[in-house]
């Protein structure tokens, strides 16, 4: 009898401390250099706990079935999204991802399964930045305007929710993003306004920039301004980063990707800012690249392909690729972006478009919303001094700003889970 | 032995006919309509300078071939196995066979270290098949790691290259995936090195090593998450070309 007495008193024990650790748990975010938080992988320890595996469903729309891919393209067939469901009813999110991401980027993987875990059916959907995005399912193939970004948006939202209707029962739709994701969410929901196929009952904006403009000149800095003699001293500061990664190999004894790993890694050799800052700005080139590529060839070409070429399989894409490196976002914004859309509307100036993509430019729909929320982070990398507060006191007490994270590396800390998961959950605003 | 023969054999039919498929044009086909973009290569691109994803590629016509075949071999044949055998074995038991194939291809890491006279780190791999073989139970589970003694794992590419072979051409092999010239020699060195010499010979007995090589297949596939066209990028290739290159220079100068 004794021993059950004892076993009752310890999982009372346990549980009663394990209850008081999650509650009074604070924030604590184990990066406090925003670019250290933006990049580098968190240990374990510091990860929201969230099952291995849910139950998933890839499967692809064509919302311009009529379109023809050009050879180039020949293995993108239809836009890849994915669903998470649930066995009952419940309520489900769209999820938008940021810059470049996939439907399933790591990112988006972690919040399909947090939500999941809380009870929700997810429907994820790529970024309009990226290829597969601009080539099967946007209407003018320019990506940046938020205003057809979100048209473009909501179509593959409901072709997407009519394609697996019958396997989920839904009680009703929320919305969210991140990054750029976070920004297209809010004009997204707008547009529902208007449309109310959806009527979305909450919407969560996470890391989104105030001016898509503003945020995407300051990346683009970021490599040039960070590699010793500018961007044109690439070649050295890779092959710099190559014996580094093979001396950390070399001390560490194995080498593996895992948050662990580079943390350990971390702890011996903190990287500087520089470099990692430097990281940010590459990555950012790269998406911008792909997609500057893909809008091209996609309208026939001109800008950094040549009018009226075959491309195949066979087509090295090398070259293009060092053109596309070499085309800053500033350049495709004034070369081919403002061109394009002028010409629908004459009259509109670079400026007037830069004001346009951005939250201030919805302010009054943001103010007034009560159901969108605000997820940010007070030292995010893609903010200009002023940006945070000012998107703080827009929405007041729907903002939940944390201190450190930088941009949206704090996604996956089980505070943060935990905001995400209660944002959905709660009363309706 | 004669299995082992009859799939060089079919690699090589394989490897012509796709030679074949290679003798088209890498540069895009023009028409009398063909008109320049607005930003060039010759204008904005420095020739004169290195660029990291310059990789040498001489038959990238070839190249590009193969790899469109890998991703519908992927799709059509390999995935499907995986697919099967992630579906049907439990995840410890995965992990079980994964640590399996590790240990007994330790003979590869062994006789590289060794010919790269890194003695301490043979002498790691020596302690490891010796633990993970009795401790680790035939090496299904891999107590040596937890005891701080990693792998260290070599292949002859990395000896040729540690005594100053360069890459060669890039090269996309069938089925087996992204490589050149030196470590496309490696890859057939190594594997009639570990059939000649290694646990096949010791073994010897042609049905358990056709066995083992397909568990092993199935394994090594199951334990990459790379897809082909899987990354979104336009640039698939060339990034690919530009990781692998990278990624072996690490490990050869590591």
């Amino acid at each position: 009898m004794h021993k059950i007495y004892l076993l009752v008193l310890v999982c009372l024990l346990t549980g009663l401390l394990a209850g008081t650790a999650e509650a009074e748990k604070p924030y604590f975010f184990p990066y406090v250099n925003p670019y250290e938080a933006t990049v580098m992988e968190v240990p374990s320890i510091y990860e929201a706990q969230l099952p291995a595996e849910v139950p998933t469903k890839d499967f692809r729309i064509h919302p311009f079935p009529d379109r023809k891919t050009p050879d180039v393209f020949w293995y993108d067939k239809g836009l890849a999204c994915s669903l998470v469901y649930q066995k009952h009813e419940a309520p489900l999110v769209f999820i938008i991802a940021g810059t470049g991401a996939r439907y399933n980027s790591p990112k988006m993987i972690n919040m399909q399964k947090a939500l999941y875990q809380a009870g929700f059916h997810v429907i994820s959907i790529s970024s309009p930045t990226i290829a597969n995005f601009i080539i099967n399912a946007s209407e003018g193939m320019v990506p940046g305007n938020l205003y057809e970004d979100a048209k473009d948006l909501y179509r593959v939202m409901e072709m997407a929710y009519e394609k697996v209707q019958n396997k989920i029962k839904v009680t009703d739709f929320y919305l969210t993003g991140y990054s750029l994701g976070g920004i297209q969410a809010a004009y997204v929901s707008m547009l529902d306004e208007e449309k109310k196929r959806f009527d979305f009952k909450k919407v969560l904006l996470i890391n989104p920039p105030e001016s898509l403009y503003n945020s995407v000149s300051k990346l683009e800095k970021l490599l040039g301004d960070n590699i010793p003699g500018g961007a044109a001293n690439f070649d050295l500061w890779y092959q710099q980063l190559l014996d580094d990664l093979a001396g950390i190999y070399e001390e560490m004894g194995f080498f593996d990707l895992t948050g662990d790993y580079i943390y350990k890694a971390y702890k011996r050799h903190p990287p500087r800012e520089d470099f990692l800052a430097a990281l940010v700005g590459l990555s950012f080139t790269l998406s911008s690249s792909d997609m500057v590529f893909a809008s091209d060839v996609m309208r026939g070409g001109g800008y950094i392909t040549p009018k009226n070429v075959i491309m195949n399989n066979s087509t090295s894409l090398r070259p293009f690729a060092q053109v596309a490196n070499r085309t800053s976002f500033t350049d495709y914004f004034r070369e081919y972006f403002y061109p394009y859309f002028r010409q629908q509307e004459p009259g509109l100036t670079e400026q007037n478009l830069i004001d346009r993509l951005t939250l201030k430019n919805i302010e009054s729909y943001l103010r007034s919303a009560r159901k969108i929320g605000l997820l940010h982070n007070e030292d995010d990398i893609i903010m200009l001094p002023g940006e945070v507060d000012y998107l703080h006191g827009v929405f007041g007490d729907r903002a939940q700003i944390y201190p450190t994270g930088g941009h949206c590396g704090n996604m996956n800390d089980p505070t943060v889970v935990r905001f995400i998961v209660d944002f959905f959950k709660g009363q309706e605003g | 032995m004669t299995a082992f023969i009859q799939r060089k054999r079919l690699l090589l039919v394989l490897l012509s006919g796709l030679l074949l498929l290679s003798a088209c044009s890498t540069t895009p086909k023009t028409t009398p309509e063909t008109e320049p973009p607005m930003r060039t290569y010759e204008e904005l691109v420095d020739q004169s300078k290195s660029s990291p994803i310059d990789v040498y590629d001489p038959l990238e016509g070839f190249n590009r071939g193969v790899y469109r075949f890998n991703y519908y071999f992927d799709k059509f044949i390999f995935l499907p196995i995986v697919n099967t055998y992630e579906f049907i074995m439990p995840t410890f038991a995965q992990k079980g066979v994964s640590n399996f194939v590790d240990n007994v291809y330790e003979f590869s890491n062994f006789t590289n270290n060794l010919l790269q006279l890194k003695f301490k780190q043979s002498g790691i791999t020596l302690a490891r098949f010796a633990i993970n073989t009795t401790v680790g139970i035939a090496g299904l589970w891999d107590p040596a790691t937890e005891m701080n003694l990693y792998r260290q794992k070599e292949d002859f590419g990395q000896t040729l290259g540690h005594y100053g072979v360069g890459n060669g051409p890039y090269l996309v092999l069938p089925i087996l995936g992204p490589s050149n010239l030196r470590d496309a020699t490696g890859v057939v060195a190594d594997s009639v090195a570990f059939s000649s010499f290694g646990p096949p010979a010791w073994v010897d007995d042609d049905d358990a090593t056709l066995a083992f090589n397909v568990v092993t297949a199935i394994d090594k596939r199951h334990r990459v998450p790379f897809r082909y066209y899987g990354t979104g990028s336009p640039f698939e290739y060339e990034m690919i070309r530009l990781l692998y290159t990278s990624q072996r220079q690490i490990v050869i100068e590591k």
